[in-house]
């Protein structure tokens, strides 16, 4: 390489081919496709098996419809549950998550307070919520109680990681010019650092109570309270008709659910206030669409 | 008039013979053995505008820093007079250091405004220092603290803008909001870093009249750090030449010839004949 580059006055004698693969990353390539087939096999996933399924699933399917809603009552009280595990969790979560993500910033806080917070933090990331739920049933017994201490543990985890990291890349100059008014800290955490971030953290808060009204549909099926109950005993009794109506009845309350985050969102972050959100829909469409564009 | 009025009439009387800065054999090394300051002794008194001047990385900044404790000097004395008496700045931790900051202003060369919050708000920051971490969380300012930000907005020419978010301001309107905000603490010297190198020549001229302006109608020492030597030599009574972290040159803006500011600078091709 280097005569070629020597010798060119004129064009170079050699090529370079640019975007060319080393012979480690060919032989990466080769044996990571060799895998995905070891998997296969070792799976049994196989084209047979696969149409037979569809078949399968097309009586399923069939059998779903029409949804039946005549165990109303029933349903109702699963999905009033599970709203209130959701909202209890959310709150929860973020009161605990508050403080420890504020300890776990490493640029305000010294390493003997960060290093802990973040080690908790990191602790309720660890495991999937519905490990935690079972966890938790075991524990304290089957019911919503151990549905909401398992999904307080999953916004913990979530929102003091991200919460830390918001704090972290904020501009100390603007906390500076601050403490050097001889603010006290706490006046400097109010004035100077969450200002930087609470637009950020209304955007975790929301994102994550639309995460937990997911999964507190879901924790029933391990027995901590909530729809998921309902809908898996549903399963196991082959009402596949009650099924289809639990499922529906789930999709509108995550959509509600989408649109009160929605809301609370833009009344935090981009300031629109109460009055304004009901007023003139297609224009703040408009404004919606350019705002995400930018 | 009100006992704090009165009180506040009785501190300006006050300042005009005593606040000030006495700063004795400072010395600040980032690294042991390697120091950015090595000694400076220097009086800073009465209404008078300081501009130090000396080349980047003197220790200008440090020096400053060192007085209001962002940065922690290795060695020597800095004593700071204020119309409550005297305190070593080298020697106050905690809340007496808090307490001891409310007394010198600071106004930054990137402006520092807390960019989310409105003008008003910025000002009101610099009362921090006098209120409770629970009145701030609950935004209790005294009405005579926002009385007086008004004033100061007036002041600085910027009485339309306190609802303003400081995101949305110029860089000359944010000097502004700056300096305001560390008029707000009524303190007893007020130092300026590089607070012109971000603005432009005529904007930055603006800067420095209001800073000596303020000097006079406070009656408060400023101490400025700079590069613009004319600009200095325009607005200064007193400039200081640093150069490797010592003093070089202390007096008058008629006094620095082209020899001073060799020694200062270093070379001379940069020197206009």
């Amino acid at each position: 390489m280097v005569s070629a580059i020597a010798s060119a006055s004129g064009t170079p004698t050699t090529s370079i081919r640019p975007f060319a693969l080393s012979g480690r990353a060919k032989i990466g390539c080769v044996i990571g496709l060799l895998y995905v087939v070891y998997a296969c096999s070792q799976l049994d996933v196989t084209w047979a098996r696969f149409s037979a399924g569809l078949s399968h699933a097309g009586n399923f399917l069939g059998r779903m419809f029409p949804p039946n809603f005549d165990r109303h009552a029933l349903l109702i009280k699963g999905l009033g549950e599970s709203l209130e595990i959701a909202v209890l969790a959310s709150v929860l979560g973020i009161a605990l998550a508050l403080p420890l993500g504020l300890f776990g910033a490493r640029n305000l806080m010294p390493t003997w307070v960060s290093w802990p917070a973040r080690a908790m933090v990191a602790l309720c990331r660890a495991l999937h919520p519905v490990i935690v739920a079972i966890l938790f049933v075991k524990a304290v017994g089957f019911g919503a109680l151990a549905g909401i201490l398992a999904l307080t543990v999953a916004s913990i985890g979530f929102i003091g990681k991200l919460f830390t990291e918001a704090i972290e890349e904020i501009s100390l100059k603007q906390v500076e010019a601050v403490r050097s008014t001889g603010a006290s800290f706490a006046s400097l955490i109010i004035f100077a650092v969450m200002p930087q971030v609470f637009a950020r953290f209304i955007g975790f808060c929301t994102y994550q109570f639309d995460s937990n009204l997911r999964n507190s549909t879901m924790v029933g099926i391990v027995g901590a309270g909530g729809i998921g109950g309902t809908l898996f005993s549903a399963f196991q009794r082959f009402d596949y008709d009650f099924v289809a109506a639990i499922l529906l009845t789930i999709i509108t309350l995550i959509m509600l659910g989408e649109v009160l985050a929605n809301i609370i969102r833009r009344i935090f972050i981009d300031n629109v206030s109460v009055g304004d959100l009901f007023k003139g829909q297609a224009h703040q469409n408009t404004t919606r669409k350019m705002t995400s564009l930018r | 008039m009100t006992v704090r009025q009165q009180k506040q009439k009785q501190r300006l009387k006050a300042t005009k013979v005593t606040t000030g800065l006495r700063i004795r054999g400072l010395v600040k090394a980032y690294r042991p053995g390697h120091s950015v300051l090595k000694g400076i002794d220097l009086d800073i008194l009465g209404q008078e505008v300081t501009a130090i001047i000396g080349p980047s990385g003197t220790g200008k900044s440090t020096l400053l820093r060192c007085i209001n404790r962002l940065v922690e000097p290795s060695e020597g004395q800095i004593v700071l007079s204020t119309s409550d008496g005297e305190i070593d700045m080298t020697q106050v931790r905690g809340l007496a250091l808090r307490r001891a900051r409310r007394n010198i202003g600071m106004v930054f060369q990137e402006y520092n405004l807390v960019e989310r919050l409105t003008v008003m708000e910025n000002l009101l920051t610099g009362r921090l220092g006098f209120m409770s971490a629970w009145s701030a969380w609950f935004r209790n300012f005294r009405q005579s603290d926002i009385d007086q930000a008004y004033r100061f907005l007036d002041t600085v020419g910027l009485a339309d803008f306190a609802g303003q978010r400081a995101d949305a301001l110029s860089g000359g309107q944010r000097q502004r909001v700056g300096i305001a905000r560390a008029l707000m603490q009524t303190p007893a010297v007020l130092l300026a870093d590089e607070p012109t190198s971000s603005l432009d020549p005529k904007t930055s001229s603006e800067i420095m009249e209001l800073l000596t302006e303020q000097a006079r109608a406070q009656q408060i020492p400023v101490v400025i750090n700079m590069h613009d030597v004319e600009l200095a030599k325009r607005y200064a009574t007193r400039l200081i030449g640093m150069s490797d972290g010592k003093v070089v040159y202390d007096g008058a803006g008629s006094g620095l010839d082209h020899g001073m500011l060799k020694t200062i600078y270093g070379g001379e091709s940069w020197l206009v004949p």
